[in-house]
C-alpha cells in the first residue's frame, strides 16, 4: 500500500513539476505547483509526518500559492510567455545539460554510497532517544494519562506532540529566530512594495549586448530589442551562424 | 506487482533528485520572475522530501524539524521576492528576468 501511494504521488509530483516548467501562462504554472505541493503532502503522510503534511497544505498550497496568484493578478502578468524566444544563446540546451549533470551527480552520490545513504540509525544512540520517532518518549508526567510503560508496539506519542516538544525545547532558540526573520520579511515587503513619493521613473533601458540575438526572434519583444548595430560594441564576426551559436557562450 | 515493492529511502531520494532537477532546469529556462520563484519552491520541496525521508530512515525527528524551518524560510523568501517583483513590475510592466540587469551594482 505504501508503494502504491508512493508511486501515484510521485507521478503527481513530477507531472506538476513539469507543468510548472512548460506552462506558458503563469496562472497555469501556479496551479501545477499546487498539484506538486499536494503530492508532497501525501508523501509526508506516507512518511508519518502528519503535522508537516497539514502545514504543507495550509502554508504552501493555502498561503504561498495564493500569494503567487495575488501578485500575478496584481501586476498583470497573466499573459502567456513566449517560450519560443531565446535571448541567451543556447540557453535552453545549456539548462537541460546542467539539469542532466545535476541529476547525474545525485545518482552518482546515491550509487557511490552503496545504497546506504542514510547512515547509521539512531536507535543505539542514547542521546537521540528524546528525538526518536518511533519510540514513545519516557516522560514522567502523566499529562496524557497512559503511564510510562508504552512501547513501540503500543501507540506512540502523536507526531504533533513530539514535534512540538522538539521545537520548544531543543530548537527553541532557532524557533525564536524565525520569529525575527518573519518580522523582518514583513517589514521589508512593506517597504519595498510601498508606492514611493512622486512620479515613478521607468527603469533605464539597459541592453546587455551579450545576451540579445535580435536575428532570431520576430516577436513582440523585438521592439525592446535594439538593433544589432547600435548595441554590439564588439560585433562578433560570425560568418556562419551555427558555429557561433555552438561555441560562443561567455556569460553562463 | 507494484504493491510488492518495499519503498526504501532510496526511492524517496530518487524522487527528490528528480524534483530538484526539474526545479533547477525550470529556474534556468524560464524568464518570468514569478515562474522562477515557483521553480525555487519546487527545489525547496525536493529538499523537504529528502529531509523527511532521512528522518524517517534514521528514526530521528530532526528531519521534520528542519522541514519546519525550511517552510518558514520559504515563506519569508516568497514574501520578499514577490515584493521585489511588484516593485519592479510597477516601473516596467513587462519586465522579464533579463531586464532586471539594471539592479546589479
Amino acid at each position: 500500500m505504501e508503494a502504491f501511494v508512493f508511486f501515484v504521488s510521485a507521478a503527481i509530483i513530477l507531472a506538476g513539476a513539469l507543468g510548472v516548467i512548460v506552462m506558458r501562462n503563469p496562472v497555469h504554472a501556479a496551479l501545477s505547483l499546487v498539484m506538486t505541493l499536494f503530492g508532497v503532502a501525501v508523501l509526508f503522510i506516507n512518511l508519518e509526518a502528519y503535522f508537516l503534511a497539514a502545514v504543507q497544505v495550509i502554508v504552501y498550497a493555502g498561503a504561498i500559492v495564493v500569494l503567487f496568484l495575488f501578485v500575478i493578478m496584481l501586476v498583470g502578468v497573466d499573459r502567456a510567455e513566449d517560450l519560443r524566444t531565446e535571448p541567451i544563446i543556447r540557453q535552453r540546451e545549456l539548462a537541460l545539460l546542467a539539469g542532466a549533470g545535476l541529476l547525474a551527480i545525485a545518482v552518482i552520490v546515491g550509487v557511490a554510497s552503496g545504497g546506504d545513504v542514510t547512515g547509521v540509525p539512531a536507535q543505539g544512540d542514547p542521546e537521540a532517544a528524546d528525538l526518536a520517532i518511533d519510540r514513545a518518549v519516557e516522560v514522567s508526567g502523566d499529562f496524557d494519562g497512559d503511564g510510562d510503560e508504552e512501547t513501540i508496539t503500543e501507540a506512540p506519542e502523536p507526531n504533533v506532540r513530539r514535534l512540538g516538544r522538539a521545537l520548544f525545547t531543543d530548537y527553541v532558540f532557532a524557533f525564536e529566530i524565525t520569529a525575527i526573520l518573519l518580522t523582518i520579511a514583513v517589514v521589508g515587503a512593506v517597504v519595498m512594495a510601498r508606492r514611493p513619493e512622486g512620479e515613478l521613473q521607468p527603469l533605464p533601458e539597459v541592453e546587455p549586448p551579450w545576451v540579445l540575438r535580435p536575428d532570431l526572434d520576430p516577436d513582440p519583444h523585438a521592439e525592446v530589442a535594439p538593433d544589432p548595430g547600435a548595441v554590439e560594441p564588439e560585433p562578433d564576426p560570425e560568418p556562419d551562424e551555427a558555429p557561433a551559436a555552438a561555441d560562443g557562450e561567455p556569460t553562463t | 506487482m507494484i504493491l510488492a515493492i518495499t519503498i526504501t529511502p532510496g526511492y524517496y531520494l530518487a524522487l527528490s533528485a528528480l524534483l530538484f532537477t526539474a526545479g533547477a532546469v525550470g529556474l534556468l529556462v524560464r524568464r518570468n520572475p514569478l515562474v522562477m520563484f515557483m521553480c525555487v519552491e519546487l527545489m525547496l520541496n525536493a529538499v523537504n522530501i529528502s529531509f523527511v525521508s532521512f528522518g524517517d530512515a534514521m528514526t530521528d525527528l530532526g528531519g521534520q524539524v528542519s522541514v519546519f524551518f525550511v517552510l518558514v524560510v520559504a515563506a519569508a523568501e516568497v514574501v520578499i521576492g514577490l515584493a521585489l517583483v511588484v516593485a519592479i513590475m510597477r516601473r516596467q510592466p513587462r519586465a522579464t528576468a533579463d531586464d532586471i540587469a539594471v539592479m546589479r551594482g
